[in-house]
Order: C-alpha cells, then structure tokens, then sequence
C-alpha cells in the first residue's frame, strides 16, 4: 500500500502592485494596468498646455500615435495637498497618464476587498477595492477612474474648439493678409497710372 | 412570565453616545471592539471617518453621533460593530461609542410616523426612554447619496 501523497493546496492567487505615493498617501496600482513611468521633466518636453474651469487635474496633454492622452494629477484628482510631482505613469488601455510623487515600492496582493457600500461618492470611481498590507490597508486604484468618459469628452471638445479657433483665427488673419495685399496692389496700380500720366505729359 | 410575555421580549445592546443612551437590536449587533488604528485614505463620503482592520475585513468607521447628538464623540471607548444591510447583502460598520455597553431583553414600542427615519423603536429602560436606531439609515450607502458626477455630465460640449 502506498502511502498517500501530501495534498498541496492550490497556491494563493496574487496580483503584483505598484504602491506609489501621492502627497504623503500611499496608494496601490496594479503593475500589469502601468505602461511606461517616466520622469515629469522627459514628459514636459513633449507635453502640450491645456485649461479647461472644470476639470483643474488636467493641465496637459501628450499625442501618443492617433490618440490624445491626458496628465491628470493625482493630487488634484484625490483633492490632497499638491506638491511637485517627480513621476508620471503612462496607464495602459486608458487614455490617462498620471502625476504623482514617487514610487514606494512593487508587491504582490493577494486579495482585494471591494470598497465598503458606506462609501457612496466619487471614491467608488476611483478605487477598485481596498487591501491589507503590512497591517495597514491600502486602496487600489482603477486606471480608468482618472478620467471618466464625461471628463474625456470634455477635455477631447475643449481641444477641438480650440483647435477651431485656432483655425478661425488663422483664416481671419490670411483674409486680413489677402485684402491688405489687394489694397496695396490697387495703389500700387494707381501709381503707375500716375508715373504713365506724367511720363506721357 | 406568560408565554405571550416571552415572545415579546427582544434583545437589545444599549449604547452610550455622550450623555445619551441609544439602543440596536442585539441580533445587528457582531461585536463590541477597543478602538484600534484607523486607516484613512481620500474619498467624499463625509459620514465615514476611516476604517479599521478588524479579523482580516476592512471596517468602514461610521461616527453616528454627530447625527444623534449633535456632536462627534470626543472620548472613544469601543467601536460597536454592527451589520448593516445593503438590499440582500450586509456589511460590518463600526460605530465609535463614548462607554460602556449592555445587553438587556424588553419590549420594543413601535415608531409613530412622526419619528426620525433612524428611529425603528422606543425602549423604556432604568427609567429612561431610548431610540432603538436603525442603523441603514443612519449609515450611508449607495441608496441614499448618488454618485456626484452629475454637474460634469451635464454640460454641454460642442465639437
């Protein structure tokens, strides 16, 4: 008779996380929802302003391929005190990168609780649930709770009459440039009428 | 004691907020704890504080006394645990209390339709008349509050 083999218990699901911070508050991300991180000062440098009243997190925005993506910043979104963001994550399958302080460090969770229901605002937008780490509790965000489709229709109409306006101005000015040069070629006309009259005289 | 007299009775864990004494149904009731780190993270619901790690579950910390008497409880002894109810689903909320609590079996008086909607009940008790409260809605919850994205949504954005 063989003696039974140990049974092995299945291995605990876990999901690796990126735990960054954001004025003082740690939060969590997961690593797989995180493109590219880079540095605030490589981003400045293709990054182009924008301002819309309502949405003051917003104030830049890169072109990456056919798609406009939008810099949140993550202080503003959560409503914490901003200081001088250091990082910015580039949030893949959103349209959504995101300013923040520093990274704290990569680890692996192994179970998320969804947010308590007392919790009944914006907060169930932004976070994918909450975790238990070190015996402290963490919330994890969701990557698309940046920019809800609203904001991005928003920013996206923001850009376009921007963009129209730009246009407008464009053709106001060459109409202004066409008429100026009509006007100078009329007198200028004019004046060789005036040099034949004298000349024939 | 009538059998009718016993069938009455209920059970009922008196709470302490400031100088008040409040009552919940015992069977809401999953247990009293001494106050323990709350871990605080930024979100818009106003009513709650924190939460607590309590038996590996994540407590949202509801201060009910601002609501109940006026003003929050400055010394807190416990956290009442108690279950809240979502539609078919309930959750943990900790309710901070200012003293000690009890457990006691009476008659519940029914609320009048005058009474506050957190009022399920009245106890006479030691002398004293108590709410029983009804902890769903004292508590906040996605039924009470909608989401707040309704100002961004409306507005109008041209192409």
């Amino acid at each position: 008779m063989r003696p039974l083999s140990p049974v092995k218990s299945p291995a605990a699901r876990t999901e690796q996380i990126i735990l960054f911070r954001v004025s003082g508050q740690i939060f969590a991300i997961s690593s797989a929802s995180v493109q590219e991180v880079r540095g605030v000062d490589s981003l400045s440098a293709v990054a182009k302003e924008i301002s819309h009243p309502d949405l003051h997190k917003v104030k830049q925005y890169v072109r990456r391929g056919e798609y406009l993506v939008y810099v949140v910043n993550a202080a503003l979104h959560f409503g914490l005190p901003t200081v001088p963001p250091a990082l910015v994550f580039v949030l893949r399958r959103t349209r959504t990168a995101l300013l923040i302080d520093g990274i704290e460090k990569m680890t692996s969770m192994s179970r998320l609780q969804a947010l308590p229901q007392a919790f009944c605002h914006e907060e169930r937008v932004w976070y994918r649930g909450l975790t238990a780490l070190d015996q402290s509790v963490v919330p994890v965000v969701k990557p698309d709770g940046f920019l809800t489709p609203e904001e991005l229709f928003i920013l996206d109409a923001s850009l376009s009459r921007k963009a129209d306006a730009q246009e407008k101005l464009e053709a106001d000015a060459q109409e202004k440039l066409d008429t100026l040069a009509q006007e100078n070629g009329a007198e200028d006309d004019g004046a060789e009428n005036i040099s034949d009259t004298s000349l024939t005289q | 004691m009538t059998l009718a007299t016993a069938t009455d009775l209920q059970s009922f864990v008196l709470l302490r907020l400031g100088d008040r004494r409040f009552a919940v149904t015992a069977n809401q009731i999953a247990e009293l704890v001494a106050p323990s780190r709350i871990f605080r993270f930024p979100h818009h619901t106003a009513e709650v504080e924190g939460v607590i790690l309590r038996r590996g579950r994540i407590v949202p910390v509801c201060d009910v006394a601002e609501k109940l008497i006026g003003n929050k409880v400055k010394s807190r002894r416990f956290y009442l645990i108690a279950q809240r109810s979502y539609g078919a689903q309930t959750e943990w909320v900790a309710l901070p209390v200012s003293g000690d609590c009890e457990l006691i079996n009476t008659e519940m008086t029914l609320p009048s339709d005058t009474d506050a909607p957190h009022i399920s009940g009245w106890l006479s008790h030691g002398g004293d008349v108590i709410e029983v409260l009804n902890i769903a809605a004292l508590t906040p919850g996605p039924t009470e509050i909608p989401i707040a994205t309704a100002p961004l949504a409306q507005q109008e954005a041209r192409p």
